[in-house]
């Protein structure tokens, strides 16, 4: 059944460890990737975990998964996995279809393929590779036998040599990628360093893994990946729900304002509320508060106090704080709102990815509420985003909602640390010295932007609150002209806020008359197969909205530079329905996928082609 | 703060002159009267308080305050105040419900911010009525209430504001009523000097909705007999001459006269508004004029770990262990590795 040796040079390649949700599987995951980015390759990973906390072990709901790409040029944790690892035949089972066919190379331990773990795999046939078609490479490793002899001696019960078998496999996946066996033994030391009984079974056993990959190096082909240097500086590995945590404390520090957040756990954004609350060393205060309601609520306290304020969720938490957002918009206080996209309607796919709450934060509020929108691209791009946020909300004084998903949160890279100096100071709009003794609360400057007034500040005692303003006083007005006029007010400075914002940036290859469009989690795919396609003779162009609303000022510019305009987004067609709307001569094309999985690259392409020849 | 306690302030400090919307005759019109007293009473700069309420007639009241203020949306304004006072803890927070802003949308905020003994002054303006929205039945409703929702009479028991609070693990509590000033401000001042959340339930009247709601309370004539005013380390003594008391029976109290049935002044029960159980203070918030007095007043008043200022603590705490001085620091501290 296996190809004879041979070495494969390669830049890229994607690889898959699957196994029961107990088996370790997200661990072994994220050491193989810090040791890949510490040697210079570039890193995507994307954690797949099961549904279910506690399915029966070696059931197909149980399986849990991490894919990693490693290489040049990697802006997605890739399509199909060029290597499966498969801790039992439900694994395999679950991630067969995820398996390069023909060409990869499935490792599966064939000691978790007796009869009874078939019928729980629910196979049919006593030959699971037949039956699942495989056709690719299959080594059959007997890696709870290997495991259990390798610690013979070390004194370990039953169960906890069992634990190990997941870092036999990452030493048989470092002798197959040639990933140094030291560095890998250096996390294992850092995370067992509290057990060392424990660290010293692991050392032996990812020793026993890489050994026997080199013993039977006539069975299978192994890798050698050659990637770019990286940008100097020092790396650290990622995921997106920390870096957007991350990036509000960059926020707070450049602004001078502490940072608060007011949350409510819920799956996908759950991350964030747990980094922040850790990061009381740096002076953050993170509330889990009752409910959601509270969450946007206490971030409002906290606004109005004075303090960068935060709360996050996912589209079921962001339903609930709408009230909320709407005080924020008429009392017109900085508010950054998170949300960790996830599969919808109602609880719907609480751990899968989706981009169905745009129209929600654009639109999800009673009255004339306009509000900020903006999607970070990638998992490091959460921290700039982040950023980005909290700098709009603080210089415009209105609630920004940051569009992220389950896909970026979730998944991470490698990220240079930047230094302070690489993001720009955020300048609160207070009260100038000049007009001290006249301020009145809803003064404000060309941008129309309010004056920030914060509480403890003698002078400055003022009255907010959710009822419609007088324009010039402040004070309570049910006025029909007013009204109008503090409607216009607070959407002009919203629109101004594209004065303050980056211009779009396209990538515009020679002869492309159509652009693909994405907007969040699904840039990696959707730039990626513009890229193969402009390489395969069919000009592509392509541009990433970060910023939604207001939109940069040149993005009607460069979408009119097209033929046609093909937005990608994993929703029936929200980004297409609001681009069309606000630029009707627009041709816009749309291609959609709402199976609470992100794009293949492969069948992006397919989509633009089959447009193409329409 | 202590330092900003001073006695330089007066009521007009606390005032910002914008007419006052409430009806004429509103109960209101007299607590906001009462608070200007207390708050100029107790000291703390205007510019140090900040007043957040909900929606409603009594949520009114902070655009007639010449402190900070926020007049937010029904029922949050204890979450917003809990995120306003750890944000600036510096400031003296009080916050303003009614018996529908406080206990019907806004019930789950009530008791989570006494739960986390958060240090903020709740006060919750009690009419039994939805005001604003002009007269249907509130939580706080008297089973068989005829509203315009409830046309035949509800046919729920309301909720007791003071169980709800002890419920909630409260640690402090006390009760006023509109017309009596100087009740009102003695709590109010009491309330401020409270470390963590101090609810105050002012019987209210609703002059336009639900007039006379608590006259069988309040009305002159009987409100000696009917109320009783209780304070820390003094005799339960009430009733119009003064000779009537509340003695320990059994499991429970009784109001007995002194005097008669061999009562002496000696059986009468001396208040203790710190003593950590609520036993007592329960009974005694749970009295409603019928067979025993409607106790008003400072009822229970105690010391417990205070949230906001433990937070603070912890902050400070893993500041120092960690040694962090940026963002920076704290991620160069994890796993990191170097590209040349
Ligand atoms: C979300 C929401 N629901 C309903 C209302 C309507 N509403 C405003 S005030 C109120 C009840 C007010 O009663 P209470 O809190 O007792 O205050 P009062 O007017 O009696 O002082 C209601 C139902 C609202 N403003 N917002
Ligand atoms: S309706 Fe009742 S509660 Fe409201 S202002 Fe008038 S009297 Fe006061
Ligand atoms: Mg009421």
């Amino acid at each position: 059944m296996l190809d004879k040796a041979n070495v494969i040079d390669t830049d890229k390649v994607v690889v898959r460890f699957s196994g029961d949700s107990g088996d370790g599987m997200q661990l072994v995951g994220n050491i193989f990737t810090n040791v890949s980015a510490g040697i210079g390759n570039q890193v995507s990973t994307f954690p797949d975990y099961p549904a279910e906390i506690r399915a029966p072990q070696g059931s197909l709901g149980g399986v849990s998964g991490f894919q990693v790409s490693i290489g040049n040029d990697v802006h997605t944790p890739g399509d199909l996995c060029d290597v499966l690892i498969a801790m039992n035949a439900a694994a395999l089972k679950a991630n067969a279809r995820n398996l390069r066919q023909p060409g990869g190379v499935a490792i599966v331990d064939i000691d978790s393929f007796k009869d009874s773990d078939l019928k729980k795999a629910e196979y049919t046939t006593d030959d699971p590779f037949k039956e699942l078609g495989l056709n690719a490479q299959v080594l059959e490793v007997p890696v709870t036998t290997l495991t259990k002899a390798a610690l013979a001696d070390s004194g370990l019960d039953n169960k906890s040599m069992l634990k190990c078998r997941n870092i036999f496999c990452l030493g048989l996946v470092c002798w197959l990628f040639d990933r140094p066996l030291e560095a890998a033994v250096n996390f294992l030391r850092k995370k067992f360093a509290k057990k060392p009984a424990i660290f010293a079974a692991n050392e032996k056993v990812i020793h026993a893994g890489y050994d026997y990959g080199h013993n039977i190096h006539a069975g299978v082909s192994t890798y050698r990946i050659e990637s770019e240097a990286a940008r100097p500086g020092v790396y650290t590995d990622i995921n997106g729900n920390t870096a957007t945590a991350w990036g509000l404390i960059m926020a707070s520090e450049k602004s001078g304002r502490p940072l608060f957040l007011g949350s409510y756990p819920i799956t996908p954004a759950t991350d964030i509320l747990q980094e922040l609350a850790k990061r009381k060393d740096l002076g953050v205060k993170a509330c889990q508060m009752e409910d959601e309601i509270a969450g946007v609520c206490s971030a409002i306290g906290a606004s109005f106090a004075g303090n960068l304020a935060v709360t996050s969720t996912s589209g079921p938490g962001l339903a609930l704080k709408s009230e909320g957002i709407g005080l924020a918009v008429m009392a017109e206080l900085p508010l950054v709102v998170i949300d960790v996209q996830r599969g919808g309607p109602s609880t719907g796919l609480p751990t899968k990815t989706e981009q169905t709450d745009l129209m929600q934060a654009l639109y999800g509020r009673n009255g004339e509420s306009p509000v900020a929108v903006v999607a970070p691209a990638s998992p490091t791009d959460c921290f700039t985003m982040a950023f980005e946020a909290s700098r709009i909300a603080i210089e415009h004084m209105t609630p920004v909602i940051l569009l992220s998903d389950a896909f970026i949160g979730n998944g991470s890279s490698a990220w240079r640390i930047p230094d302070a100096d690489e993001y720009p100071a955020i300048k609160p709009n207070y009260v100038p010295d000049d007009l001290a003794g006249s301020w009145k609360p809803y003064d404000r400057n060309d941008d129309q932007v309010r004056y920030w007034a914060i509480p403890g500040t003698p002078g400055l005692a003022h009255r907010i609150g959710g009822l419609e303003k007088d324009f010039v006083t402040g004070a309570i007005s049910t006025s029909p002209e007013n009204h109008e006029r503090m409607v216009m007010v607070r959407r002009e400075k919203i629109e101004r806020i594209a004065n303050n914002i980056p211009a779009l940036e396209a990538i515009e290859p020679q002869g492309a008359d159509t652009i693909l469009v994405g907007w969040g989690g699904t840039y990696g795919h959707l730039r990626t197969a513009a890229t193969e396609l402009t390489a395969e003779g069919t000009p592509m162009a392509f541009a990433q909205l970060r910023y939604i609303n207001p939109l940069p000022a040149n993005t009607r510019e460069i979408l009119g530079r097209y033929k046609r305009v093909i937005v990608a987004e994993l929703n029936t067609g929200m980004m297409a329905d609001y681009l069309q709307a606000k630029f009707p001569e627009l041709k816009i094309e749309r291609i959609n996928k709402i199976q609470g999985q992100p794009f293949k690259v492969s069948e992006v392409k397919d989509a633009v082609k089959a447009i193409l020849s329409k | 703060m202590e330092e900003n306690i001073t006695t330089q302030y007066t009521p007009a400090d606390f005032k910002n002159g914008s007419p006052v919307r409430w009806c004429p005759g509103c109960g209101d019109h007299a607590i906001l009267n009462s608070l200007h007293k207390a708050m100029a009473a107790v000291g703390v700069a205007p510019h140090n308080t900040a007043v957040i309420s909900g929606i409603g007639c009594s949520s009114r009241l902070p655009y007639y305050m010449g402190t900070y203020g926020f007049h937010t949306i029904h029922g949050r304004s204890a979450a917003i105040a809990t995120g306003f006072k750890l944000a600036n803890p510096e400031m003296t927070v009080w916050q303003v419900s009614g018996d529908g802003d406080g206990l019907a949308i806004g019930g789950n905020h009530f008791i989570h911010a006494v739960r986390r003994n958060v240090d903020i002054n709740m006060l919750l303006l009690n009419n039994k009525i939805y005001g604003l929205t002009k007269g249907q039945y509130s939580p706080t409703s008297d089973r068989g209430f005829v509203s315009k929702t409830s046309p035949y009479g509800t046919t729920e028991d309301p909720f007791i504001p003071a169980e709800l609070a002890f419920g909630a693990r409260g640690t402090f509590f006390a009760r006023a009523i509109d017309v009596e000033l100087q009740v009102s401000q003695e709590v109010l001042a009491a309330a401020a000097r409270h470390k963590g959340a101090s609810v105050v339930e002012i019987l209210q009247n609703c002059m336009i909705y639900n007039n006379g709601i608590h006259n069988f309370i309040t009305d002159r004539e009987t409100r000696p007999d009917r109320t009783i005013h209780l304070v820390h380390g003094e005799k339960m003594i009430f009733g119009k001459d003064k000779n009537r008391g509340i003695v320990q029976d059994g499991f429970g109290l009784k109001a007995v006269t002194i005097g008669v049935d061999g009562w002496t002044i000696d059986d009468v029960l001396v208040h203790d508004a710190h003593t950590p159980s609520n036993f007592l203070h329960q009974q005694l918030a749970m009295m409603d004029g019928h067979e025993l007095p409607l106790a008003i007043g400072v009822i229970r008043d105690v010391e417990a770990p205070v949230y906001n200022e433990d937070v603070d603590r912890q902050v400070e705490e893993v500041k120092a262990a960690h040694g962090f001085d940026s963002l920076r620091s704290m991620i160069l501290a994890g796993e990191t590795w170097e590209v040349k």
